[in-house]
Protein backbone atom coordinates (compact mmCIF):
# COMPACT_ATOMS: atom_id res chain seq x y z
CA UNK A 1 0.00 0.00 0.00
CA UNK A 2 0.98 3.48 -0.88
CA UNK A 3 -0.43 6.27 0.48
CA UNK A 4 -0.42 10.11 -1.67
CA UNK A 5 -2.37 12.33 0.55
CA UNK A 6 -2.64 16.07 -0.77
CA UNK A 7 0.08 16.61 -2.54
CA UNK A 8 1.62 20.04 -4.12
CA UNK A 9 4.20 20.57 -6.40
CA UNK A 10 5.00 23.68 -8.43
CA UNK A 11 8.10 24.36 -10.23
CA UNK A 12 8.45 28.21 -10.02
CA UNK A 13 4.99 30.02 -10.62
CA UNK A 14 4.07 26.55 -12.66
CA UNK A 15 1.86 24.46 -10.50
CA UNK A 16 2.18 20.61 -11.37
CA UNK A 17 0.23 18.98 -8.77
CA UNK A 18 -2.53 20.67 -6.77
CA UNK A 19 -3.45 18.63 -3.80
CA UNK A 20 -3.35 14.88 -5.32
CA UNK A 21 -4.82 12.28 -3.05
CA UNK A 22 -4.11 8.59 -4.43
CA UNK A 23 -4.17 5.24 -2.83
CA UNK A 24 -2.44 2.63 -4.26
CA UNK A 25 -3.35 -1.29 -3.13
CA UNK A 26 -1.19 -4.49 -2.94
CA UNK A 27 -1.58 -7.10 -5.51
CA UNK A 28 -2.75 -4.45 -8.09
CA UNK A 29 -1.20 -3.25 -11.25
CA UNK A 30 -2.56 0.72 -11.50
CA UNK A 31 -2.06 2.77 -14.53
CA UNK A 32 -1.44 6.65 -14.24
CA UNK A 33 -2.83 8.25 -17.57
CA UNK A 34 -3.39 11.24 -18.62
CA UNK A 35 -2.70 13.81 -21.44
CA UNK A 36 1.28 15.06 -21.81
CA UNK A 37 2.06 17.78 -19.00
CA UNK A 38 -0.41 16.55 -16.61
CA UNK A 39 2.10 15.92 -14.08
CA UNK A 40 2.87 11.85 -14.03
CA UNK A 41 6.37 12.42 -14.26
CA UNK A 42 6.32 14.60 -11.37
CA UNK A 43 4.17 12.58 -9.47
CA UNK A 44 6.70 9.70 -10.11
CA UNK A 45 9.64 11.75 -8.96
CA UNK A 46 7.99 12.26 -5.67
CA UNK A 47 6.98 8.64 -5.07
CA UNK A 48 10.80 7.68 -5.76
CA UNK A 49 11.67 10.57 -3.77
CA UNK A 50 13.36 12.04 -6.27
CA UNK A 51 11.39 15.29 -5.78
CA UNK A 52 10.06 16.59 -2.65
CA UNK A 53 6.16 17.63 -2.72
CA UNK A 54 5.36 20.94 -1.24
CA UNK A 55 3.04 20.10 0.89
CA UNK A 56 1.39 16.60 1.36
CA UNK A 57 2.45 12.81 2.09
CA UNK A 58 4.07 10.20 0.63
CA UNK A 59 3.91 7.17 2.56
CA UNK A 60 4.52 3.67 2.26
CA UNK A 61 2.65 0.50 3.84
CA UNK A 62 4.56 0.65 7.40
CA UNK A 63 4.00 4.36 7.31
CA UNK A 64 7.44 5.29 6.63
CA UNK A 65 8.31 8.20 4.03
CA UNK A 66 9.96 7.24 0.70
CA UNK A 67 12.75 9.70 1.29
CA UNK A 68 13.76 7.56 3.95
CA UNK A 69 16.81 5.77 2.61
CA UNK A 70 15.76 2.41 4.15
CA UNK A 71 11.99 2.67 3.00
CA UNK A 72 13.19 2.65 -0.67
CA UNK A 73 14.83 -1.21 0.10
CA UNK A 74 11.18 -1.79 -1.02
CA UNK A 75 11.12 -0.43 -3.94
CA UNK A 76 11.67 -1.33 -8.03
CA UNK A 77 12.15 1.65 -10.53
CA UNK A 78 12.21 1.06 -14.29
CA UNK A 79 13.05 4.66 -15.99
CA UNK A 80 11.58 5.70 -19.36
CA UNK A 81 15.04 5.98 -20.69
CA UNK A 82 17.15 3.88 -19.27
CA UNK A 83 20.83 4.92 -18.90
CA UNK A 84 23.86 3.33 -17.33
CA UNK A 85 27.57 4.37 -17.09
CA UNK A 86 28.48 4.07 -20.95
CA UNK A 87 31.93 2.13 -19.94
CA UNK A 88 31.15 -0.26 -17.70
CA UNK A 89 29.61 -3.92 -19.01
CA UNK A 90 26.11 -4.95 -18.07
CA UNK A 91 27.29 -7.54 -15.70
CA UNK A 92 29.23 -4.67 -13.48
CA UNK A 93 26.31 -2.79 -13.09
CA UNK A 94 24.29 -5.22 -11.94
CA UNK A 95 27.58 -5.83 -9.50
CA UNK A 96 27.41 -2.70 -8.28
CA UNK A 97 23.94 -2.37 -7.49
CA UNK A 98 24.11 -5.97 -5.75
CA UNK A 99 27.02 -4.61 -3.85
CA UNK A 100 24.93 -1.93 -2.54
CA UNK A 101 21.68 -4.32 -1.57
CA UNK A 102 24.17 -7.10 -0.06
CA UNK A 103 20.93 -7.93 2.04
CA UNK A 104 18.86 -9.19 -0.90
CA UNK A 105 19.46 -12.09 -2.74
CA UNK A 106 18.80 -11.05 -6.23
CA UNK A 107 16.65 -13.06 -8.43
CA UNK A 108 19.48 -14.19 -11.18
CA UNK A 109 16.48 -15.96 -13.59
CA UNK A 110 15.27 -12.66 -14.72
CA UNK A 111 18.74 -12.50 -17.02
CA UNK A 112 17.55 -15.73 -18.55
CA UNK A 113 13.90 -14.95 -18.63
CA UNK A 114 14.89 -11.34 -20.76
CA UNK A 115 17.64 -13.27 -22.86
CA UNK A 116 20.46 -10.86 -22.18
CA UNK A 117 22.71 -13.08 -19.82
CA UNK A 118 24.97 -13.32 -23.10
CA UNK A 119 25.13 -9.73 -23.45
CA UNK A 120 26.29 -8.23 -20.64
CA UNK A 121 29.48 -9.27 -20.70
CA UNK A 122 29.68 -6.22 -22.93
CA UNK A 123 30.56 -2.73 -22.14
CA UNK A 124 26.91 -0.28 -21.92
CA UNK A 125 27.48 1.46 -24.89
CA UNK A 126 27.54 -1.24 -27.56
CA UNK A 127 24.21 -2.13 -26.45
CA UNK A 128 21.32 -1.37 -28.32
CA UNK A 129 18.25 0.32 -26.95
CA UNK A 130 16.45 -2.57 -26.37
CA UNK A 131 18.88 -4.33 -24.39
CA UNK A 132 19.70 -1.37 -21.97
CA UNK A 133 15.76 -1.71 -21.61
CA UNK A 134 16.18 -5.18 -21.20
CA UNK A 135 18.73 -4.37 -18.88
CA UNK A 136 16.62 -1.62 -17.24
CA UNK A 137 13.91 -4.52 -16.70
CA UNK A 138 16.01 -6.86 -15.07
CA UNK A 139 16.88 -4.12 -12.14
CA UNK A 140 13.64 -2.70 -11.31
CA UNK A 141 12.48 -6.85 -10.62
CA UNK A 142 15.96 -7.65 -9.56
CA UNK A 143 15.72 -7.19 -5.64
CA UNK A 144 12.11 -8.60 -5.19
CA UNK A 145 10.78 -5.07 -4.56
CA UNK A 146 6.92 -4.55 -3.16
CA UNK A 147 6.48 -1.66 -4.89
CA UNK A 148 7.27 -1.27 -8.55
CA UNK A 149 7.20 1.85 -10.61
CA UNK A 150 7.06 1.38 -14.20
CA UNK A 151 7.92 4.67 -16.47
CA UNK A 152 6.60 3.50 -19.79
CA UNK A 153 8.20 0.19 -19.26
CA UNK A 154 7.84 -1.43 -23.14
CA UNK A 155 8.60 1.26 -25.04
CA UNK A 156 11.32 -0.18 -27.21
CA UNK A 157 11.25 -3.52 -26.24
CA UNK A 158 10.56 -6.08 -29.07
CA UNK A 159 7.70 -7.95 -28.79
CA UNK A 160 9.06 -10.94 -27.64
CA UNK A 161 10.69 -9.12 -24.28
CA UNK A 162 7.31 -6.87 -24.36
CA UNK A 163 5.56 -10.04 -23.28
CA UNK A 164 7.70 -11.38 -20.93
CA UNK A 165 7.38 -8.48 -18.90
CA UNK A 166 4.06 -8.28 -18.75
CA UNK A 167 4.19 -11.52 -17.66
CA UNK A 168 6.59 -10.42 -14.84
CA UNK A 169 4.91 -7.64 -13.71
CA UNK A 170 1.72 -10.19 -13.70
CA UNK A 171 3.65 -12.52 -11.49
CA UNK A 172 4.76 -9.73 -9.12
CA UNK A 173 1.25 -8.36 -8.69
CA UNK A 174 0.14 -12.07 -7.89
CA UNK A 175 2.81 -12.16 -5.06
CA UNK A 176 1.10 -9.52 -3.46
CA UNK A 177 3.55 -6.51 -5.01
CA UNK A 178 2.32 -3.44 -5.48
CA UNK A 179 2.46 -2.00 -9.18
CA UNK A 180 2.31 1.52 -10.48
CA UNK A 181 2.87 1.63 -14.09
CA UNK A 182 2.33 4.81 -16.86
CA UNK A 183 2.22 4.04 -20.83
CA UNK A 184 0.44 5.55 -23.43
CA UNK A 185 -0.25 2.31 -24.88
CA UNK A 186 -3.87 1.27 -24.56
CA UNK A 187 -3.32 -2.71 -25.43
CA UNK A 188 -0.80 -2.77 -22.59
CA UNK A 189 -3.55 -1.01 -20.06
CA UNK A 190 -6.11 -3.37 -21.01
CA UNK A 191 -3.72 -6.49 -20.20
CA UNK A 192 -2.14 -5.21 -17.54
CA UNK A 193 -4.08 -2.20 -15.37
CA UNK A 194 -6.39 -3.33 -12.45
CA UNK A 195 -6.78 0.06 -11.63
CA UNK A 196 -6.68 3.48 -13.71
CA UNK A 197 -5.71 6.72 -12.28
CA UNK A 198 -6.75 9.54 -14.78
CA UNK A 199 -4.70 12.58 -13.75
CA UNK A 200 -5.41 15.84 -15.15
CA UNK A 201 -3.57 19.43 -14.46
CA UNK A 202 -1.83 17.78 -11.59
CA UNK A 203 -5.03 16.26 -10.03
CA UNK A 204 -6.66 12.81 -9.91
CA UNK A 205 -9.70 13.32 -11.66
CA UNK A 206 -10.69 9.95 -12.18
CA UNK A 207 -9.24 6.42 -9.86
CA UNK A 208 -10.80 3.18 -10.22
CA UNK A 209 -10.91 -0.44 -11.54
CA UNK A 210 -11.09 -0.33 -15.33
CA UNK A 211 -14.78 -1.73 -15.31
CA UNK A 212 -15.40 1.17 -13.11
CA UNK A 213 -14.03 3.41 -16.02
CA UNK A 214 -15.93 1.93 -18.26
CA UNK A 215 -19.46 2.49 -16.78
CA UNK A 216 -18.75 5.58 -15.59
CA UNK A 217 -17.92 7.15 -18.89
CA UNK A 218 -20.47 4.94 -20.92
CA UNK A 219 -17.85 3.77 -23.30
CA UNK A 220 -17.38 0.12 -24.71
CA UNK A 221 -13.95 -0.10 -25.18
CA UNK A 222 -10.60 1.61 -22.60
CA UNK A 223 -9.26 3.76 -25.55
CA UNK A 224 -13.22 5.26 -25.65
CA UNK A 225 -12.89 5.74 -22.00
CA UNK A 226 -9.62 7.47 -21.91
CA UNK A 227 -10.93 9.83 -24.81
CA UNK A 228 -13.39 10.57 -23.59
CA UNK A 229 -12.03 11.57 -20.18
CA UNK A 230 -9.10 14.02 -22.06
CA UNK A 231 -12.18 15.50 -24.05
CA UNK A 232 -14.05 16.36 -21.33
CA UNK A 233 -12.22 16.47 -18.27
CA UNK A 234 -14.10 15.95 -15.74
CA UNK A 235 -16.10 13.55 -17.23
CA UNK A 236 -19.52 14.91 -15.21
CA UNK A 237 -17.70 13.72 -12.46
CA UNK A 238 -16.98 15.74 -9.51
CA UNK A 239 -13.79 15.57 -8.93
CA UNK A 240 -13.75 16.16 -5.31
CA UNK A 241 -15.71 13.25 -5.10
CA UNK A 242 -12.99 11.17 -7.03
CA UNK A 243 -9.93 11.73 -5.72
CA UNK A 244 -9.34 8.25 -4.43
CA UNK A 245 -10.30 5.14 -5.69
CA UNK A 246 -11.84 4.11 -1.98
CA UNK A 247 -14.38 6.94 -2.82
CA UNK A 248 -14.80 5.89 -6.63
CA UNK A 249 -15.61 2.73 -5.86
CA UNK A 250 -18.26 4.25 -3.36
CA UNK A 251 -19.54 6.40 -6.22
CA UNK A 252 -20.15 3.26 -8.26
CA UNK A 253 -21.80 1.06 -5.55
CA UNK A 254 -24.42 3.63 -4.80
CA UNK A 255 -25.37 4.19 -8.30
CA UNK A 256 -25.08 1.08 -9.80
CA UNK A 257 -27.96 0.48 -6.63
CA UNK A 258 -29.71 3.04 -7.69
CA UNK B 1 7.60 -10.90 -4.38
CA UNK B 2 8.10 -9.60 -0.65
CA UNK B 3 8.64 -6.38 1.31
CA UNK B 4 12.81 -6.23 1.96
CA UNK B 5 14.69 -6.35 5.14
CA UNK B 6 16.59 -2.81 5.65
CA UNK B 7 20.11 -1.84 4.17
CA UNK B 8 22.65 -3.36 6.54
CA UNK B 9 25.53 -1.37 4.95
CA UNK B 10 26.81 1.73 6.45
CA UNK B 11 27.42 5.03 4.64
CA UNK B 12 31.21 5.00 3.74
CA UNK B 13 30.43 1.30 2.87
CA UNK B 14 27.56 2.81 0.32
CA UNK B 15 29.88 5.51 -1.35
CA UNK B 16 33.47 3.29 -1.45
CA UNK B 17 30.88 1.26 -3.72
CA UNK B 18 29.79 3.74 -5.52
CA UNK B 19 33.23 5.22 -5.85
CA UNK B 20 34.86 2.01 -6.97
CA UNK B 21 32.10 1.73 -9.81
CA UNK B 22 32.29 5.27 -11.11
CA UNK B 23 36.37 5.34 -10.97
CA UNK B 24 36.20 2.39 -13.34
CA UNK B 25 33.73 3.92 -15.78
CA UNK B 26 35.88 6.95 -15.31
CA UNK B 27 39.30 5.69 -16.43
CA UNK B 28 37.81 3.66 -19.33
CA UNK B 29 36.42 7.05 -20.77
CA UNK B 30 38.57 8.13 -23.93
CA UNK B 31 38.96 11.83 -23.09
CA UNK B 32 40.29 10.94 -19.33
CA UNK B 33 43.00 8.81 -21.30
CA UNK B 34 43.87 11.25 -23.89
CA UNK B 35 44.40 13.72 -21.03
CA UNK B 36 47.21 11.58 -19.50
CA UNK B 37 48.50 10.93 -22.78
CA UNK B 38 48.41 14.59 -23.75
CA UNK B 39 50.28 15.53 -20.06
CA UNK B 40 52.41 12.96 -20.56
CA UNK B 41 53.31 14.44 -24.21
CA UNK B 42 53.63 17.71 -23.37
CA UNK B 43 56.02 16.82 -20.66
CA UNK B 44 58.22 14.56 -22.61
CA UNK B 45 58.78 17.16 -25.39
CA UNK B 46 59.13 19.88 -22.57
CA UNK B 47 62.02 18.45 -21.07
CA UNK B 48 63.43 17.62 -24.53
CA UNK B 49 63.44 21.17 -25.44
CA UNK B 50 64.29 22.68 -22.35
CA UNK B 51 67.30 20.62 -21.75
CA UNK B 52 67.14 20.41 -17.48
CA UNK B 53 63.98 19.57 -15.33
CA UNK B 54 63.42 22.38 -13.37
CA UNK B 55 63.12 24.30 -16.79
CA UNK B 56 60.67 21.97 -18.28
CA UNK B 57 58.57 22.04 -14.93
CA UNK B 58 58.27 25.81 -15.29
CA UNK B 59 56.69 25.44 -18.81
CA UNK B 60 54.30 22.69 -17.91
CA UNK B 61 53.57 24.29 -14.73
CA UNK B 62 51.77 27.20 -17.34
CA UNK B 63 50.30 24.50 -19.85
CA UNK B 64 48.89 22.61 -16.25
CA UNK B 65 47.47 26.17 -14.89
CA UNK B 66 45.60 25.56 -18.14
CA UNK B 67 44.55 21.86 -18.96
CA UNK B 68 43.74 20.88 -15.44
CA UNK B 69 40.60 23.58 -14.85
CA UNK B 70 39.39 22.92 -18.23
CA UNK B 71 39.57 19.23 -17.59
CA UNK B 72 38.11 18.67 -14.70
CA UNK B 73 35.62 21.76 -14.68
CA UNK B 74 34.13 21.16 -18.39
CA UNK B 75 34.64 17.83 -19.18
CA UNK B 76 33.62 16.62 -15.59
CA UNK B 77 30.70 18.85 -15.56
CA UNK B 78 29.40 17.25 -19.28
CA UNK B 79 30.51 13.38 -17.91
CA UNK B 80 28.14 14.54 -14.49
CA UNK B 81 25.25 15.54 -17.06
CA UNK B 82 25.49 12.99 -19.07
CA UNK B 83 25.13 10.39 -16.23
CA UNK B 84 22.03 12.26 -14.80
CA UNK B 85 19.95 9.28 -15.69
CA UNK B 86 22.04 7.06 -13.81
CA UNK B 87 22.16 9.04 -11.28
CA UNK B 88 18.16 9.20 -10.79
CA UNK B 89 18.14 5.43 -10.84
CA UNK B 90 21.31 5.52 -7.98
CA UNK B 91 18.88 7.80 -6.03
CA UNK B 92 15.74 5.33 -6.47
CA UNK B 93 18.28 2.56 -4.44
CA UNK B 94 18.24 2.63 -0.69
CA UNK B 95 21.56 5.24 -0.39
CA UNK B 96 21.56 8.57 1.93
CA UNK B 97 21.80 10.93 -0.56
CA UNK B 98 25.21 11.83 0.87
CA UNK B 99 26.72 8.66 0.15
CA UNK B 100 25.99 8.89 -3.25
CA UNK B 101 27.33 12.43 -3.79
CA UNK B 102 31.12 11.35 -1.84
CA UNK B 103 31.35 8.14 -3.84
CA UNK B 104 30.40 10.02 -7.29
CA UNK B 105 32.53 12.75 -6.36
CA UNK B 106 35.39 10.26 -5.66
CA UNK B 107 34.71 8.33 -8.67
CA UNK B 108 35.73 11.50 -10.61
CA UNK B 109 38.10 13.14 -8.49
CA UNK B 110 40.42 10.03 -7.71
CA UNK B 111 40.55 8.71 -11.46
CA UNK B 112 41.20 12.29 -12.91
CA UNK B 113 44.19 13.11 -10.00
CA UNK B 114 45.32 9.58 -10.95
CA UNK B 115 45.79 10.27 -14.56
CA UNK B 116 46.84 13.82 -13.84
CA UNK B 117 49.87 12.34 -11.34
CA UNK B 118 50.60 9.74 -13.95
CA UNK B 119 50.39 12.28 -16.76
CA UNK B 120 53.45 14.60 -15.22
CA UNK B 121 55.52 12.10 -13.67
CA UNK B 122 56.04 9.12 -16.57
CA UNK B 123 58.06 11.45 -18.76
CA UNK B 124 60.17 12.45 -15.79
CA UNK B 125 61.00 8.85 -15.00
CA UNK B 126 60.87 7.78 -18.06
CA UNK B 127 63.70 10.43 -19.29
CA UNK B 128 65.39 9.45 -15.55
CA UNK B 129 65.06 13.61 -15.16
CA UNK B 130 64.32 12.97 -11.49
CA UNK B 131 67.67 14.74 -10.01
CA UNK B 132 67.36 15.97 -6.65
CA UNK B 133 66.45 19.08 -7.76
CA UNK B 134 63.73 18.19 -9.81
CA UNK B 135 62.22 15.59 -8.20
CA UNK B 136 60.76 17.95 -4.76
CA UNK B 137 59.79 20.51 -7.60
CA UNK B 138 57.96 17.97 -9.24
CA UNK B 139 56.28 16.20 -6.31
CA UNK B 140 54.58 19.75 -5.83
CA UNK B 141 54.15 20.19 -9.45
CA UNK B 142 51.94 16.98 -9.02
CA UNK B 143 50.60 17.55 -5.12
CA UNK B 144 49.14 21.19 -6.66
CA UNK B 145 47.82 19.40 -9.59
CA UNK B 146 46.10 16.85 -7.96
CA UNK B 147 44.81 19.68 -5.64
CA UNK B 148 43.45 21.79 -8.51
CA UNK B 149 41.82 18.59 -9.89
CA UNK B 150 40.00 18.09 -6.15
CA UNK B 151 39.24 22.01 -6.61
CA UNK B 152 37.33 22.06 -10.12
CA UNK B 153 35.47 18.43 -9.52
CA UNK B 154 33.95 19.78 -6.62
CA UNK B 155 33.05 23.10 -8.85
CA UNK B 156 32.14 20.86 -11.63
CA UNK B 157 29.62 19.11 -8.87
CA UNK B 158 28.87 22.31 -7.43
CA UNK B 159 27.75 23.34 -11.37
CA UNK B 160 25.77 20.62 -12.10
CA UNK B 161 23.76 20.11 -8.91
CA UNK B 162 22.64 23.96 -8.77
CA UNK B 163 22.09 24.55 -13.16
CA UNK B 164 19.34 21.90 -14.32
CA UNK B 165 19.84 22.66 -18.06
CA UNK B 166 23.01 21.03 -19.41
CA UNK B 167 23.81 23.53 -22.19
CA UNK B 168 23.42 26.47 -19.62
CA UNK B 169 25.72 24.59 -16.97
CA UNK B 170 28.20 23.74 -19.80
CA UNK B 171 28.04 27.44 -20.68
CA UNK B 172 28.30 28.79 -17.13
CA UNK B 173 31.91 25.99 -16.89
CA UNK B 174 33.23 27.11 -19.97
CA UNK B 175 32.95 30.90 -18.66
CA UNK B 176 34.15 30.23 -15.04
CA UNK B 177 37.40 28.19 -16.82
CA UNK B 178 37.82 31.52 -19.15
CA UNK B 179 37.26 33.66 -16.14
CA UNK B 180 39.80 32.06 -13.66
CA UNK B 181 42.28 30.85 -16.14
CA UNK B 182 42.44 33.90 -18.55
CA UNK B 183 41.07 37.01 -17.47
CA UNK B 184 41.18 37.12 -14.24
CA UNK B 185 44.70 38.48 -14.04
CA UNK B 186 44.11 41.19 -16.36
CA UNK B 187 41.01 42.26 -15.00
CA UNK B 188 42.72 42.63 -11.68
CA UNK B 189 45.81 44.20 -13.28
CA UNK B 190 43.38 46.91 -14.92
CA UNK B 191 41.71 47.26 -11.83
CA UNK B 192 44.84 48.25 -10.08
CA UNK B 193 45.98 50.09 -12.84
CA UNK B 194 42.74 52.39 -12.82
CA UNK B 195 43.08 52.60 -8.72
CA UNK B 196 46.94 53.21 -8.43
CA UNK B 197 46.71 56.21 -6.59
CA UNK B 198 43.86 54.52 -4.35
CA UNK B 199 44.71 52.67 -0.85
CA UNK B 200 44.21 48.88 -2.65
CA UNK B 201 46.19 46.74 -1.85
CA UNK B 202 44.13 44.87 1.07
CA UNK B 203 41.30 44.17 -1.91
CA UNK B 204 44.08 43.24 -4.17
CA UNK B 205 45.21 40.46 -1.29
CA UNK B 206 41.57 39.18 -1.09
CA UNK B 207 41.66 38.95 -5.05
CA UNK B 208 44.15 36.45 -5.38
CA UNK B 209 42.68 34.16 -2.91
CA UNK B 210 39.13 34.50 -4.85
CA UNK B 211 41.07 32.44 -7.65
CA UNK B 212 42.39 28.99 -7.40
CA UNK B 213 44.64 29.03 -10.23
CA UNK B 214 46.35 32.04 -8.67
CA UNK B 215 46.76 30.46 -5.52
CA UNK B 216 48.16 27.18 -7.17
CA UNK B 217 50.61 29.28 -9.63
CA UNK B 218 51.91 31.20 -6.35
CA UNK B 219 52.40 27.87 -4.39
CA UNK B 220 54.69 26.80 -7.93
CA UNK B 221 56.59 29.96 -8.32
CA UNK B 222 57.13 30.38 -4.91
CA UNK B 223 59.00 27.39 -4.61
CA UNK B 224 60.29 27.40 -8.16
CA UNK B 225 61.33 31.08 -7.27
CA UNK B 226 60.79 31.94 -10.50
CA UNK B 227 58.95 35.77 -9.53
CA UNK B 228 58.37 36.94 -13.26
CA UNK B 229 56.08 34.50 -14.03
CA UNK B 230 54.00 34.80 -10.81
CA UNK B 231 51.79 37.80 -12.51
CA UNK B 232 50.15 40.53 -10.87
CA UNK B 233 48.43 39.33 -7.61
CA UNK B 234 50.54 36.55 -7.09
CA UNK B 235 53.77 39.48 -6.81
CA UNK B 236 51.10 41.76 -4.44
CA UNK B 237 50.84 38.64 -2.24
CA UNK B 238 54.69 37.99 -1.91
CA UNK B 239 55.11 41.12 -0.86
CA UNK B 240 52.65 41.45 1.97
CA UNK B 241 53.22 38.10 3.50
CA UNK B 242 56.80 37.02 2.13
CA UNK B 243 57.64 33.87 0.37
CA UNK B 244 57.00 31.23 3.19
CA UNK B 245 53.29 33.02 4.58
CA UNK B 246 52.38 33.63 1.39
CA UNK B 247 52.80 29.44 0.51
CA UNK B 248 51.64 28.84 3.72
CA UNK B 249 48.19 31.11 3.15
CA UNK B 250 48.17 30.18 -0.45
CA UNK B 251 48.09 26.12 0.70
CA UNK B 252 45.22 26.84 3.06
CA UNK B 253 43.06 29.40 0.76
CA UNK B 254 43.47 26.36 -1.53
CA UNK B 255 42.32 23.84 0.90
CA UNK B 256 39.13 26.28 1.14
CA UNK B 257 38.65 25.84 -2.51
CA UNK B 258 38.69 21.83 -2.23
CA UNK B 259 36.25 22.25 0.61
CA UNK B 260 33.77 24.56 0.12
CA UNK B 261 32.58 24.01 -3.28
CA UNK B 262 32.63 20.70 -2.15
CA UNK B 263 30.65 21.29 0.86
CA UNK B 264 28.26 23.43 -1.25
CA UNK B 265 27.50 20.93 -3.83
CA UNK B 266 27.01 17.91 -1.40
CA UNK B 267 24.05 20.70 0.24
CA UNK B 268 22.64 21.33 -2.57
CA UNK B 269 22.66 17.41 -3.93
CA UNK B 270 21.10 16.79 -0.62
CA UNK B 271 17.90 19.36 -1.01
CA UNK B 272 17.63 19.02 -4.93
CA UNK B 273 14.84 18.39 -7.09
CA UNK B 274 15.92 15.79 -9.69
Amino acid sequence: MICIHDVYKRFGALPVLRGLNLALTPGRVTAIVGPNAAGKSTLIRCILGLSRPDRGTITLADGRNVRLPAARAALGYMPQQPSFPENLTGHEVLAMLDALRPEVAPDSALLERFQVAGQLDKPVRTLSGGTRQKLSAVIAFRYRPSLLILDEPTAGLDPLAAAVFKSTVVAARDTGATILLTTHVVAELAVLADEIAFLLDGAIRFAGPVTALLNTTGAATLDEALAALMQTPAAGIPAAALQTAESLRVRVVRETRA
Amino acid sequence: MTAIATPSLGRAELAWIIAVHQSRDVVRKRWVIAYAAGLAVAGDLLLRLAGSGPSALVSLLNVVLLLIPLIALILGSASLYGAREFTELLLAQPIPRRSLFIGLYLGLTVPLAAATALGLALPFMIERALDQTTAPMLALLVAVSVLLVAVFTGLAFLLTVSVHDRARGLGVAILAWLGMGLLYDGLVLAVATAFRDWPIERPLLAAMVLNPIDLARTILLLRLDVAALMGYTGAVFRSAFGTTGSATIAILALGLWVMVPWWLGARAFDRRDF
